[in-house]
């Protein structure tokens, strides 16, 4: 089962988990990506394309679903303005033994901060409002996986 | 030729506009071409296409590069490099 979604709502993770969970699962692996409150942070506002970051999250779905055999995968993203503390994605993968999952994991996170139509911009208590550059760290991380 | 383009991010923010649609003259070929031509067009082009290795583009919906044709193309959308996750 691979489920997708692009959502301006608070991504609620134990029900998302109950749901990937139904029916039981070898191995699950888990990363939840928070909003951090580094430098004063206020807000975090996620910026996205009506059509294309859905689509996006969905081809790297179904990429990792080609690439290891998962039982059911999950990867929800948020979008929209955010405090310090809420989660920003959530990627779940099951398989049958833990290196098909944790794998997976892995490649789906890194594959999303570079491949994925999704831009961020931090709000500062002191007024200051600015876009997040990329780092070529996750550039690289990314590429590890072609 | 008639093109729709969706500018995001800071290249959004740089435009002014969410997007256009824009009547591009016979020798804009190429996603690098139209790029060089909005950066011509006008100050805010000249603003938020001065670096065009910084900036990304999908047609219709595909990352694509910028040698990338835009013969038959429906939409085109500019923006910084992405930093979701």
């Amino acid at each position: 089962m691979i489920r997708v979604s692009v959502q301006s709502a608070a991504i609620d993770i134990a029900a998302e988990f109950d749901l990937h969970d139904a029916g039981g699962h070898g191995a699950s692996a888990s990363f939840i990506g928070r909003v951090r409150g580094d430098d004063g942070l206020a807000e975090l506002f996620l910026e996205h394309h009506p059509q294309m970051t859905e689509a996006g999250l969905a081809a790297l779905a179904h990429a990792a679903s080609d690439r290891w055999k998962l039982s059911a995968l999950t990867l929800v993203h948020r979008v929209g303005a955010m405090a310090p503390g809420e989660t920003i994605v959530l990627v779940l993968t099951s398989s049958a033994h833990r290196a098909e999952a944790l794998a997976a994991v892995e490649y789906l996170i890194d594959r999303l901060k570079t491949d994925v139509m999704l831009w961020k911009r931090e709000s500062f208590a002191d007024g200051r409002v600015q876009w997040v550059e990329e780092r070529e760290g996750d550039q690289r991380r990314a590429e590890r996986w072609e | 030729m008639a093109l729709n383009i969706a500018y995001f991010s800071w290249v959004r923010e740089r435009m002014g506009v969410a997007g256009e649609m824009v009547d591009l003259p016979a020798d804009v070929g190429d996603l690098g071409a139209l790029i060089a031509w909005l950066a011509a067009r006008d100050g805010r082009g000249a603003l938020a296409f001065a670096e065009p290795n910084r900036i990304r583009a999908a047609i219709d919906g595909s990352m694509t590069g910028s040698d990338a044709p835009l013969a038959g193309v429906g939409e085109v959308a500019l923006f910084p490099p992405v930093t979701g996750g």
